[in-house]
Parts: structure tokens; sequence; C-alpha cells
């Protein structure tokens, strides 16, 4: 394997929505030296490769952004962090109008007012989303992209960070990366669980398959701090192409019907979870499937369906029409998906300082990575990027060393590739691992298979099931560094699963139905009130509860919560 | 859910290579580019929008509903004109412009 070198001031490592927009405010400061580290192309990689159809996380007029605040307080039933969500709010706004300038499309009304959907949307053609941020990104001078390098582990030491190590998905090249400040905008973790479509179209998935946890693991791995990896995020997909309901839930507006034609949705109530429950709780009792009540829409509507989805979820278009029937003729069938580890919807990630900096000095989180602030959405992980790039500049203000390298730590990367690389093929394929853990998640963590519910005794042994594999997965082989990748990206949401049962077992109530459905304690408790974080110390993940930082309260990091 | 490259239409040119989020398509040692992973497609269509020769189509699998039609895109300054081509060879099509924002 060739090895690759680099000094820079900050790596980012994933250049998706955060990544890219963090790249875009550190090009205002031309003497600091940027390097984006994207195992894709930043040009369609993560969430937004398909476009989005609606900025989701906007204060329209009249409402301020602490009501944008309390909306997500509620959502996630009180455990966000109330510090991160403000100071996001706050931004949400501002970026809005610097995409429009960088090229986006906004829907506007008579008066160049953008035109609204609720109370914190607005109407966009965001199909060419990704491409507009790229373009962005390439035309800053101090910023450089190395597409097609995938990062594996942070360089830290004395917890602090020093760079990271990768290798070329295509070519037999080590990177060895030093930077004074890192940071990390992988996105969160999908495919831990068994899929809605196990076969054929296993990856018809709502969240990015290729966005597989690494930041996630790399962290916890560092023994960084992290939060709330309880509360999963599990969403309301339309059937089989798992396209976004929200679309025609909001848009049309459609009712949430079941099989007789009631609507639902007011038994249970209306936030994010309690949506998804009642469509389980439907099925569980024998009144699904369950439907989006289109039928009747005006062929209009139906047109504007069409197009819309053809801009985000083209999938849903070609279904309908290959169907011969669009959702005027029928409902649109609605499930639940898997469930997905993801700090933009849910509150899991990395445990922040108001920098987004992490609990590893210099190393800094922004978008799906990050936690304690869910709802971000394309906005909220733009605003992130851009508080944790400032808060980065100043970072280096008083951070000017160069780190020094380790030639033994990076020597001893390179050799774990190697061998990988050079050892013979064991009964166990990379297909194979990749099914044993989805199918260890579903049935003994609380998959689409058991309802999304668990018990202590399941959790248990999905734990020791998880471990095992991890310890056969080290015998796996890569014939090519197209294989290499593969078995990093399952090597690193075994990681996340481990975390994710470890929190499952430490929060003992059930807080959000469905996204952590806790059988051995079916109620929510007043005592739960507070943060389940976890640090990986030793091998073993060791629970740290926490305190709630709510209104007026902004949490810091001190040398004892480091 | 996958995509389908026609051998006799592509170039060899990399756009989609370069493009797709899941590094899932390589070149043959025929110069052509072949999807090597065709269960791990999203279905983005990333790669449709690259590809300048209209080689890549998009289909549904039979797993998800997919009956033999198949989804194309070509595009022509701010239009993306979105073909469906069911497997009698019948095709509607679809136009959307790009400075047109969504109703919904």
């Amino acid at each position: 394997m060739e090895t690759k070198k680099i000094h820079t001031d900050v790596l980012i490592i994933g250049g998706g929505t955060a990544g890219c927009y963090a790249a875009i405010t550190l090009g205002k400061e031309k003497d600091v030296k940027v390097l984006i580290a994207e195992k894709a192309n930043i040009k369609r990689s993560g969430c937004l490769a398909a476009g989005v159809n609606a900025i989701n996380a906007y204060i329209t007029e009249g409402r301020v952004p602490q009501d944008y605040v309390d909306y997500c307080k509620k959502d996630g039933a009180g455990i966000v962090r109330e510090d991160l969500l403000l100071s996001m709010s706050e931004r949400l706004n501002e970026v809005t109008e610097n995409m429009e300038k960088l090229g986006l499309v906004i829907l506007k009304d008579e008066n160049n007012k953008y035109v609204t959907r609720g109370n914190r949307n607005i109407k966009i053609n965001g199909e060419n989303i990704k491409p507009i941020l790229a373009d962005a990104v390439k035309k800053q001078e101090n910023v450089t992209v190395l597409n097609h390098v995938n990062i594996t582990d942070y360089i830290v030491e004395k917890n602090q960070i020093k760079g990271a190590y990768g290798f070329d998905v295509n070519e037999q090249v080590f990177y060895e990366i030093y930077a004074k400040a890192v940071l990390c905008s992988t996105g969160g973790a999908a495919g831990l669980y068994r899929p809605n479509n196990p076969g054929f179209s296993r990856h018809k998935m709502w969240y990015p398959p290729f966005n597989t946890g690494a930041g996630y693991a790399m962290g916890i791995l560092a023994g960084a701090e992290m939060t709330t990896f309880e509360m999963r995020f599990i969403a309301l997909r339309c059937k089989d192409t798992i396209a976004p309901t929200g679309t025609i839930a909001q848009g049309v507006p459609a009712k949430q019907l079941n099989a007789k034609g009631e609507v639902y949705e007011t038994k249970y109530g209306l936030t994010t979870s309690q949506r998804l429950y009642g469509t389980v709780t439907e099925n569980r009792e024998g009144r699904g499937p369950c439907y989006l009540g289109t039928k009747g829409i005006s062929s209009e509507q139906e047109k504007d369906l069409f197009k819309a989805y053809l801009n985000m979820a083209p999938s849903q278009t070609l279904k309908w029409l290959e169907a011969g029937q669009g959702p005027s003729q029928q409902n649109v069938e609605i499930e639940g998906t898997e469930p997905y580890i993801v700090g933009g919807h849910t509150a899991s990630g990395y445990w922040v300082d108001n920098n987004r900096e992490t609990t590893v000095h210099g190393l800094y989180a922004a978008g799906d990575v990050a936690g304690g602030c869910p709802q971000k959405y394309v906005t909220g992980a733009l605003a992130e990027g851009e508080i944790a790039a400032e808060a980065i500049l100043s970072y280096l203000q008083t951070h000017k060393e160069v780190p020094e390298e380790d030639a033994v730590k990076a020597k001893e990367k390179q050799q774990e590739y190697e061998t990988y690389l050079s050892q013979k093929q064991s009964l166990l394929t990379i297909e194979q691992a990749e099914e044993s853990m989805q199918k260890i998640m579903d049935e003994y963590a609380g998959g689409i298979s058991t309802d999304y519910q668990y018990n202590e005794s399941r959790l248990k042994l999905a734990d020791e099931k998880i471990c095992n594999l991890m310890e056969d997965c080290k015998k796996l082989s890569a014939e090519d560094m197209d294989d290499l990748l593969r078995i990093y990206e399952i090597r690193e949401r075994l990681v996340v699963c481990r975390v994710v049962i470890a929190h499952l077992l430490a929060r003992k109530e059930t807080r959000w139905h469905s996204f952590a459905e806790n059988m051995d304690y079916p109620d929510q408790s007043e005592e739960w009130l507070k943060y389940v974080n976890s640090r990986m110390e030793n091998g073993n993940i060791n629970i740290y509860l926490r305190e709630l930082v709510t209104g007026g309260m902004a949490y810091e990091h001190t040398d004892s919560t480091r | 859910m996958s995509i389908r490259i026609r051998p006799d239409k592509c170039v060899g040119c990399k756009r989609c290579i370069e493009a797709c989020p899941g590094n899932l398509i390589k070149l043959n040692e025929q110069g052509k580019a072949w999807i090597k992973h065709e269960k791990d497609c999203w279905g983005c269509t990333s790669c449709l929008k690259e590809c300048k020769v209209d080689a890549i189509a998009f289909f549904l699998g039979a797993d998800i509903g997919g009956r033999g039609s198949t989804l194309s895109v070509t595009q022509k300054g701010d239009r993306n004109i979105w073909k469906v081509e069911n497997p009698a060879g019948e095709i509607q099509t679809i136009e959307v412009n790009k400075k047109d924002a969504n109703k919904y």
C-alpha cells in the first residue's frame, strides 16, 4: 500500500450538508488550509443525493426561534439540549437566504416573500441542492476536496485531536492526515437493523444506506462522550418505496386512515413518534394496512405530486405510473421503517458544547452526528456547520502548533488495512456479516419484526451476539479496496450497535413510543427526565446520566466533564 | 430497486462512477460502466443525471412492486425531462423545470 501524508489546518470528514457548509464558511479565511475527506463525491453524497422537497426548519413570519425550540422539546418529550436548539434556530433563516444566493430555488409570493407550508416549512425546488453546495465549495481557494477517501479512525493523543487515518476506496493508498482541528460531519447510521425490503431492494430505505455511522464509531472508539442513542429514529413512509409522507400529509393535506377508513392519528397524538406508534398499533390490532387518504384529490394535485417526488424520491412517481393508478385513484399505503440513529431528526450523537466541540479537544461535530439538537433537517445542519466553522476559526487562534507525526501508530493502522487485504477468506463473508448484524438487531433490539419492542433479556442477548460477530469480523477478507470499504462499513455499524443496545438498556422507561419501546418499563417516568450518555472506556461502554440543560442554561465542557 | 446500464450506449466516460454516493458502479475490462453492487442502489438517480448518452435507466425490483418499467432522465437547460417506459415500449414523459419550486 502506498502512503500519502497530508498536513492541513482543518480536516472536515464527510462532505455532506453540514461539512460543505462548514467548508464554505471557512473559505472566508483564506489563510486557513481546509481539507474535506469524502468517501464518495461531494457532488451527490450524503442525505441530499436525490434532492429534498422542502425546507423543514425555518422561522416563519410572526414566529421566533424560541418557538422552534419549544416544538423540538415537545416532540422529543424533553430530552433535548435547549442551548443547542436555540443557537441553531437563530441561524435557520440566515442560512436559508444564503442558500438562495447560492442558487437554491425558493417559492415566493407576489410580495417577494417565501411561501410557507405550515409553521416551519418553506417550499423549494431542492433537486440540485447538493450540486449547488458542491459548486460553492469548489470556489473556495483554501479548500481542497479529497473525493473517494474513506476515513476510519481519528488520531488522538491525550484527548487531543491530531488528525485521522483512511484509505482510497479504489486505489491501494493509505492516508495519514494531520490537522490542528477536525470537524466530523459524516452523517448518522443506517443499516443497523434489518430493513423493510431485505431482498433485492434492501437499500430502498429512508436514510442513505451509505451513511454507516463512521463518525459515531470513530468518536466512540476514541473515548468521546455520546448522548441519547436510545432515541432511535423510525420514519413513517410510503410503503415499499420508503418515500417521504410529509409532502402528501402536510402538502395535500391528507389524514392517516386505517383499513376501515377511520382517521386514527387523533387517537394517538401528533408527535413524530406518536404518528408512527399509531400506525404500528393499528396494524398489530388487525386494522391495517394504514394509508394516507389521497383518493379523490384533483388531477392537478396528482400531477404536482408526480413532480414533487421526482425532485426527491423518484421511485414513488415510477411506482404510481407503473401501477397505472396515481394517488387520486388509490390511497397511499404507509409503514414504519427500520430504526436509524440520526442526530438531525432525534437527539443521538456526540455530546457537544454550544460551539459544537466534542469532549475531545479540537474535535467538532455538526449535522446528523451531533447530539442533543433534533429536527435539524437541512437548514439546521447548515447552521451547525457554520457554528462549528466559526468556533474552529477562533480555536485556531490559540492552537497554532502543528501536530507531531506518529509513524508507529500510522504503521499499525496501515497494517490493519493490509491484514484484511491479505488474509484468506474464512466462512464468514461481508454479505453474511451484514445480514447477521441486521437480524440480531431486528429480533433482539427492537426492530420491525417485534414492532420495535424489546426488553432487558433480549437486549443482553443482542449485545452478546454483536460482540461475537465483531470478533468473527476480524477474519473478514478483502479482495480489493472496494471490499475493504465494505468491511469498515460493517465494523463501524457494529460499534454503533453496541452503544445503541447499552443506551436502550440504560433508559428504564418508555419515553417515546416505538423509538424506544421498553416492555419491562412501558410507561414514561419523571425520574428519567435526564440524558443517558456513554463513553467507551477500556472496551466497556459506561453509562453516565446527566441533568437536563433547559431554557436559559448553557452547557460548557470543563476539565471534569471532558 | 436498481439501475440498468446499457453497454451499447455507454461511452465509458466514468461520470456515473464518479458521482454514485455508494461507490457501486465500476468500469469493466471493455471500458464500460457496470453496477457491481446492484442490490445496494439507494435509488437517488444521481447516475442518470450524470449520464450524457442516456445509457442508464432506473427500475423498481419486483419485491417493491416493479413490473418491468424503467425511468430515465435527460437534462435540457433548466429542464429535467423524465421518461417512464413500460415493457410494451409505451413512453410517458414528465417535465420538471428546475426553476419551479414544488407546490407541496
